[in-house]
C-alpha cells in the first residue's frame, strides 16, 4: 500500500519522465542515426526482503530489471513474450511472468525471486521437493516452474477458481489435475512435468494416487 | 511490442486510477472497474454465484500468471490477430493497412469462418468478452473531452470491413471505467473450449450459453470471427436444439477449406452445453 505522500511524489515523476520523453522525441528530419536519449526514471522495489533503488531505461522490463541491473540471474529469460513462464516472479504475493511487466510499474512493490525463496543450505521445501523427484533436466525452466508452483498452492489454498473446476463453489483441492492445469503456463521442454506435479503433490500433501485422474 | 509492431512513443500507467472494484449496480447488476485483474474477477463469490459463464471463461484462457496481471478492460482491448499479424515478413493488413492479407489462401484452420472480409479472417482470441457477449455486458467509458458513455458489448468489437486495423469502436484518447453486468439471468452457466491442448491455448471454437430449464437461452461463440459470435434470432430457436441454433447462428458462414470443421464442431460444442445444462 502506498502513502498519499509517496503516490504524489509518484505523479510527479511520472509527469516530469512524460517531459522528458517528449524532449527526448527527435525533430522529423533528425538523422535517424542519431538515437533519442532514453527516458530514465527512478523505481524503488523491495527484492526478496531488500529496498532496492534503480534509475532505469522506462522501457526496462521487471526480468531485465532483475538479470541486467540485480545481477539476479535465477530468473530465467526463455521466450520473452509470455508464453514459457520462465521469467516468473512471485509480485505481491502473486506469480506473473517478469518478461511482460515494465519495472517501473513495479515502484514500491514486493518481489520474491527463486533466490528469495531458499539458498543451497536452506532450501524452500518446492524445491527441496524438485530435488527429491527430480523435476528437471537441464534445469532451465525450473526457477519459473518452482516460484510459480509455490504460488499456485497459495492460489489453491486461498480458493482460486481453475478450469478443471466442476463446482465453481467449492474449495478447490490440490489435486494432480488441479495442478496440472494451474501449471499450464509454465512449459518445461525436457518433459519434467510428471516429477514436478509429484514434487507438488508432496508439497501440498496430497497423496500421488491421484495422478492421471 | 517485443516484436516491433507497435511502436509506440508513449506509454501511460494507468495502475494506480483506482478502477479495481466490483460493486452492486442500483438495477441488481454489478459494475466491474476496468482494472479488476482477470483472476480477481474470475474468483469474485458474487461472479461465481450468479454469472458463472463469465468465471468458466476467464479461466479457460491464458494462464495463471497471465490472468494475475490481466485487467477487465485490458482483456477486451487484446489484439483480434493471426499468426501473420505477428510476422513483419508476411503482408496484413490489419498490421499495415492496404498490405494485403496473407491468410487468406494461407494457413487459416485457427481463423475466422463468419463475418470476414476480403481484407482479413483474423478471429477475436479472447474468452472474457464471449461471455460477456451471453451477459449483454454494457462497456463504460470516458472520452478525452471527460464525456462518458456505455457502449453494448455488441457494438464494441467490429467487424473487418474495409478496415480491418481497427479491433473496436473506441476513439482515439478514449478509455474504458468499467464493464457493467445486468441483473442475473438465472440457468446454467457453461463456457465449452475446444482447443489443440487441454489447457493454455486459443479457442478453434468456444460456447458460452446460458441455458433456462425450460430449455431456452442464449448462447455466444468465439474462435469463429472477428468478435465475439451472436445472433439473437438463433437463440430464439435454442429448444429445437444446437443444429437449429448453428444453422441460424452460422447462415452466411464464409469458411476456408482449412477451418469449415468448426461449423460442425460449435454444433457439437453447443450440443455439449446444452446438454450438460439438462443434466445440471
Amino acid at each position: 500500500m502506498m502513502s498519499e505522500i509517496e503516490m504524489s511524489r509518484r505523479g510527479v515523476l511520472a509527469g516530469s519522465a512524460a517531459a522528458a520523453a517528449l524532449a527526448a522525441a527527435p525533430p522529423a528530419e533528425a538523422q535517424p542515426a542519431k538515437a533519442p536519449a532514453p527516458a530514465i526514471m527512478p523505481v524503488s522495489l523491495t527484492i526478496n526482503g531488500k529496498r532496492r533503488d534503480l534509475n532505469l531505461d522506462t522501457r526496462t522490463t521487471l526480468l531485465d530489471a532483475l538479470r541486467e541491473h540485480l545481477k539476479l540471474t535465477g530468473t530465467k529469460k526463455g521466450c520473452d513474450h509470455g508464453q514459457c513462464g520462465a521469467c516468473t516472479v512471485i509480485v505481491n504475493g502473486e506469480r506473473i511472468n517478469s518478461c511482460l511487466s515494465l519495472a517501473v510499474q513495479h515502484q514500491g512493490d514486493e518481489v520474491k525471486t527463486i533466490e528469495g525463496l531458499g539458498t543451497p543450505d536452506k532450501l524452500h521445501p518446492m524445491q527441496a521437493a524438485f530435488v527429491r523427484h527430480d523435476g528437471y533436466q537441464c534445469g532451465y525452466c525450473t526457477p519459473g516452474q518452482i516460484c510459480s508452483a509455490v504460488a499456485v498452492l497459495d492460489e489453491i489454498k486461498r480458493g482460486v477458481p481453475s478450469h478443471v473446476q466442476a463446482d465453481l463453489s467449492a474449495r478447490p483441492q490440490p489435486t494432480d489435475i488441479e495442478m496440472r492445469e494451474r501449471m499450464s503456463g509454465n512449459i518445461c521442454r525436457c518433459g519434467a512435468y510428471s516429477n514436478i506435479a509429484e514434487a507438488m503433490a508432496e508439497v501440498a500433501g496430497a497423496t500421488v494416487k491421484e495422478m492421471g485422474a | 511490442m517485443k516484436l516491433e509492431i507497435e511502436t509506440p512513443r508513449h506509454l501511460v500507467d494507468v495502475q494506480d486510477l483506482k478502477l479495481d472494484r466490483i460493486e452492486p449496480t442500483t438495477d441488481g447488476g454489478l459494475r466491474i472497474g476496468a482494472l479488476v485483474t482477470n483472476t480477481a474477477l474470475a474468483a469474485d463469490t458474487r461472479v461465481r454465484r450468479d454469472y458463472g459463464v463469465l468465471t468458466r471463461a476467464i479461466v479457460a484462457g491464458a494462464s495463471g500468471q497471465l490472468r494475475n496481471k490481466a485487467t477487465t478492460a485490458g482483456n477486451l482491448l487484446q489484439r483480434t490477430r493471426c499468426p501473420y499479424f505477428y510476422d513483419p515478413n508476411m503482408p496484413c493488413n490489419k498490421r499495415k493497412p492496404g498490405s494485403g492479407c496473407a491468410a487468406i489462401g494461407g494457413y487459416s484452420r485457427q481463423l475466422a469462418v463468419i463475418g470476414s472480409s476480403d481484407q482479413c479472417i483474423a478471429t477475436y482470441p479472447g474468452d472474457m468478452a464471449v461471455a460477456m457477449r451471453v451477459l449483454d455486458a454494457m462497456v463504460e467509458t470516458v472520452k478525452a473531452d471527460g464525456t462518458s458513455r456505455a457502449i453494448p458489448i455488441a457494438d464494441f468489437h467490429r467487424l473487418p470491413g474495409e478496415k480491418p486495423h481497427l479491433d473496436n469502436n473506441l476513439e482515439a484518447g478514449e478509455l474504458i471505467t468499467a464493464v457493467t453486468l445486468p441483473r442475473p439471468l438465472g440457468g446454467t452457466h457453461h463456457y465449452e473450449k475446444v482447443r489443440d491442448r487441454a489447457s493454455y491455448a486459443f479457442a478453434l471454437v468456444s460456447v458460452a450459453a446460458v441455458i433456462q430449464k425450460d430449455g431456452s437461452g442464449r448462447a455466444a461463440f468465439g474462435g469463429v470471427a472477428h468478435k465475439p459470435w451472436r445472433v439473437e434470432a438463433a437463440d430464439a430457436v435454442m429448444t429445437q436444439g444446437a443444429a437449429a441454433v448453428t444453422a441460424r447462428a452460422f447462415a452466411n458462414a464464409r469458411p476456408t477449406e482449412n477451418n469449415a470443421f468448426k461449423i460442425p464442431l460449435a454444433t457439437r460444442a453447443l450440443a455439449a452445453t446444452i446438454a450438460e445444462g439438462k443434466s445440471a
